[in-house]
């Protein structure tokens, strides 16, 4: 359930936590764009779409820079404790998170240009999947801290094993195509960068709902999460 | 309305571990069931609460929730005073300081305070010290000279004040005149040290100088701190406890305290949402 809590005594330092909850969300809002149009750039085989992608990825960096010099200043100048201490360091690694997310689905734009040139090996279907799954698990990631739900963190925090899942499934079915046919190495390689970029904007996901959880309640979930990426054990035997 | 449940619903077994370590020491003072009365004004309400040995604990919450009371009777202040009574137990080596049959003048000569505002002896640097000692002991000359010498120093102003002994203590500054007070305080080697907000009155520097002293006095002494700068408790104190309107809400850990309270009242005080 959402947290609720009195307002501060002091007018302007509850007006610069809730800029910086807005500042953390509207970055938060980018990146899912930039995730959901890195997978369609891909999909579609849209680069316009892709070169967006990557020249929208600056902003995300200046809200990241912004952001952390906003904690910084509120750190100096307030000195916040318990919730609102907890809160504003929420702030600066979830912005962190988000950046690396950013950076991510701008690395997922760039290929997705590359594999446009290429023979298409395979249906997309995996990979719209993954991207969905992934968008819905930031989205809710960053909602709840917005909300400061601990509750929608949990959630989205044992919700990951499922990216795992069709990560796997697209690792193998990758590996299958190269072994069918050497000309797909090269697009095989990039889309398994892909995938592995998104796997990995999962698990960003999942660190922020963690972070949230800990600015909400002021405890940590616990450390072992259910993990589902078996991929690390993959072996390829050659035909016989 | 959801908030108070779920944060009180955290599990907290590490937080009482820390608790436990922090406070690990044996209590020096144990407060058990206090109720305090200002004539009909209940002004404390059940509190339970142990001092642990060389550690600072720290009071802190809004004006008039009671902590300074609580001080006040600690060392039996509150016994100058026809109207003002306390029920229940303070505990000292097994010994209830309420109790009647206590010799009062003994009893402030182990538990020692400093108040908000230095009260200096209208009199030499040196005799502002002696004339404490001289109450409870009898010392030889150098004996006294010696003791003086230590009290000044631990109190972290005998550089200060060594060359100007027998000059009035009404000459020194705000901080100087705190710390002689704090020497003046320690000089009958007491168990326990009460401050009353002994920096409000002071500018950042001296107060810096102030709280060091209190770092520095833990190794010997058992200190409680009253103040209104939560900063102050922060840095200062090893344990923290909140008081609210006579109640004694939450005593954790400073580092508890201040990143994960567990209780909303100490939460929306300690952040500025009330008080």
């Amino acid at each position: 359930m959402p947290n609720e809590q009195f307002e501060h005594i002091s007018r302007s330092y509850e007006e610069q936590l809730k800029k910086l909850r807005e500042m953390v969300a509207r970055m938060g809002g980018l990146a899912e764009r930039q995730v959901a149009d890195a997978a369609y750039a891909l999909i579609r085989r849209d680069t316009e779409l892709a070169g967006e992608v990557i020249g929208r990825d600056g902003e995300i960096d200046q809200l990241e820079r912004d952001i952390e010099n906003f904690c910084v200043r509120l750190l100096a100048l307030r000195q916040p404790v318990a919730s609102d201490l907890r809160f504003v360091i929420a702030a600066m690694k979830v912005s962190n998170a988000i950046e690396r997310i950013g950076d991510y689905a701008r690395n997922c734009a760039k290929r997705a240009v590359v594999i446009s040139q290429q023979p298409q090996i395979g249906g997309f279907q995996g990979f719209q999947y993954m991207s969905q799954l992934v968008q819905q698990n930031l989205k809710e990631a960053i909602d709840s801290l917005v909300n400061q739900d601990a509750a929608a963190a949990e959630r989205v925090w044992a919700a990951d094993a499922s990216v795992d899942e069709v990560y796997n499934g697209i690792f193998r079915e990758l590996l299958t195509h190269m072994m069918e046919d050497a000309r797909n190495i090269t697009a095989a390689t990039h889309l398994l960068f892909v995938a592995k970029n998104y796997e990995r904007i999962g698990d960003h996901a999942t660190n922020i709902a963690e972070t949230v959880f800990y600015a909400v309640r002021g405890g940590a979930l616990p450390e072992e999460r259910p993990k589902g990426d078996t991929s690390p054990f993959a072996v390829v035997r050659p035909p016989v | 309305m959801a908030s108070a449940t779920t944060r009180i619903a955290t599990p907290a077994i590490s937080a009482a571990q820390t608790l436990q370590n922090a406070v690990s020491s044996e209590a020096r003072l144990q407060v058990r069931n206090l109720d305090f009365f200002y004539d009909a004004n209940k002004a404390l309400k059940n509190i339970n609460l142990e001092l642990p040995s060389r550690r600072v604990t720290g009071m802190i919450g809004p004006s008039g929730c009671g902590k300074s009371t609580l001080l006040r009777v600690l060392n039996r202040m509150y016994s100058l005073y026809p109207g003002q009574r306390a029920t229940g137990e303070v505990l000292m080596d097994g010994q209830n300081i309420l109790d009647d049959s206590i010799d009062i003048n003994a009893l402030r000569s182990r538990i020692g305070m400093v108040f908000q505002k230095p009260t200096p002896f209208p009199m030499t640097i040196y005799e502002n010290i002696a004339f404490g000692i001289r109450l409870h002991e009898k010392l030889s000359k150098t004996e006294m000279d010696e003791r003086v010498e230590w009290a000044l120093t631990r109190a972290a102003i005998w550089g200060e004040v060594k060359d100007r002994l027998n000059t009035s203590a009404m000459g020194l500054s705000g901080g100087q005149q705190q710390r002689l007070c704090i020497a003046r305080t320690i000089a009958v080697r007491p168990e326990v040290i009460l401050l009353d907000e002994p920096t409000s009155a002071l500018d950042p520097i001296s107060t810096l100088r102030i709280e060091e002293l209190i770092d520095e006095l833990k190794r010997d002494f058992t200190i409680a701190i009253v103040t209104h700068n939560m900063q102050q408790a922060a840095r200062c104190a090893d344990q923290v406890a909140f008081f609210y309107l006579g109640e004694l809400v939450e005593v954790a850990p400073a580092e508890e305290m201040f990143t994960a309270p567990k209780q909303q009242r100490t939460q929306d005080y300690i952040t500025g949402r009330f008080g």
